[in-house]
């Protein structure tokens, strides 16, 4: 894939497999591409050049709406709407034109897993930032994608935060699969089944964490998880 | 109108939206007179007998106040997070359903857009009095069944149509502002 906004490219002769029902990391410096990469992953951006297979099909104006179906995201900044906590989860559920017995059930559930089921009536912009990040995650969670794109998800949360929310990655992989983007490669390393590197939009390495984080051949990885390269 | 203004590109956007933005400050009896030339007999809207009609001061009003709800609407849909409707696609809403996610975060700013034209129309006398020509029973309006009191010196009635206007505008505020809070 390639892809330049402005005249400015960002994703340049990437090419990427993410393996079903596996955690995939992308890590890599800031402005290296990650959410550009899970931007197009997510079909809110187009390539300008390149093409993306799902489960081998091509996407394209045909697919591409029942695709989008199976994929959904979360942005780095957990943005939400300016309604309760249920009514944000419940959002997608209700344009599918669920019963809302149905969307109640499902709501519930997923409120749980996050463990926000006692903050369903609470204005989603009044809750802490690592509790509106569990709304966020919440409700891609309740649409119950086959693949779910996570973006920074815990960038600027404290430590407490941050382990609630990898618990939570935790359960998520064993129902989709997930494609993390982090610029920490100790929390791709605790996450992850395999680790992809970016740097200026170009994949830099591929492997198991072990392969990557731990014993980086690259030395522009070793830089990276060095805290050298940021 | 203000949805296409905040969420589309293209070419002359900018300048439409400084028209509207101007438009905000026309004098109602300058609205009032371009109206009268264009809906006057000899004018090209004469056929339609929009001169002293109703219909002509209904007209001139939605002209009034149209820049007023686009331009504030426009600018409170700017002010929405430009994710949100990011958001809403992955959630599968389509691109019409994204866009009225987008019009629901902005809301308050739409309300207030709405209740300030209102504001607008209701207390104007300009294109009322031009427009309509005050007729008893027909086109008059509280401001302009003010004016004339006030010129007859029916202070009196002046003093009661005034407090009947002022109560209408501020309930609206007063609803306006319980609509607004979350």
């Amino acid at each position: 894939m390639y892809r330049a906004y402005d005249g400015r490219v960002v994703i340049k002769q990437l090419n990427l497999k993410v393996r079903e029902q596996q955690v995939l990391a992308v890590i890599g410096p800031n402005g290296s591409g990650k959410t550009t990469l899970l931007r197009m992953m997510a079909f809110i951006d187009k390539p300008n050049d390149g093409k993306i297979y799902y489960k081998g099909e091509k996407v394209d104006g045909s697919n591409a709406k029942a695709i989008r179906g199976k994929v959904t995201m979360v942005f780095q900044r957990a943005v939400n709407f300016n309604k309760t906590v249920y009514k944000n989860v419940a959002y997608g559920l209700e344009l599918k034109k669920m019963s809302e017995n149905e969307i109640k059930r499902k709501v519930m559930k997923v409120l749980d897993l996050v463990g926000m089921e006692k903050f369903a009536d609470r204005r989603s912009k009044k809750l802490s930032g690592g509790e509106q990040q569990r709304v966020a995650i919440a409700r891609a969670l309740v649409l119950e994608p086959e693949l779910l794109l996570l973006d920074e998800p815990t960038a600027n949360l404290d430590p407490k935060n941050t382990l609630e929310i990898e618990r939570i990655i935790n359960e998520i992989k064993k129902r989709a699969t997930v494609v993390i983007a982090t610029n920490n490669p100790f929390q791709a390393n605790r996450l992850s089944d395999r680790v992809v590197c970016l740097l200026n939009g170009r994949v830099i390495g591929e492997g198991t964490p072990k392969e990557i984080i731990d014993r980086p051949r690259d030395t522009r990885i070793k830089k990276f998880v060095r805290g050298e390269l940021v | 109108m203000a949805l296409s203004l905040s969420m589309r590109e293209f070419r002359g956007k900018r300048v439409i939206k400084s028209i509207f933005t101007a438009l905000i400050g026309m004098p109602t009896v300058a609205l009032g007179l371009i109206l009268y030339l264009l809906y006057s007999s000899s004018g090209p809207l004469g056929p339609l007998h929009l001169l002293y009609s109703p219909s002509g001061i209904i007209i001139g009003q939605a002209i009034l106040i149209t820049p007023i709800i686009v331009s504030f609407t426009v600018s409170a849909l700017e002010s929405v997070d430009p994710e949100v409707k990011d958001l809403a696609r992955t959630l599968g809403a389509s691109e019409g359903q994204a866009s009225l996610a987008v019009l629901s975060e902005a809301k308050k700013g739409a309300t207030l857009a709405v209740a300030a034209a209102f504001n607008r129309a209701i207390a104007e006398l300009g294109v009322a009095m031009t427009i309509g020509g005050n007729i008893y029973g027909y086109t008059q309006v509280l401001t302009t069944a003010i004016s004339k009191g006030v010129a007859m010196g029916e202070i009196m009635l002046c003093i009661e149509l005034t407090v009947v206007l002022l109560v209408i505008v501020f309930s609206l505020t007063l609803l306006t502002n319980l609509l607004r809070r979350d």
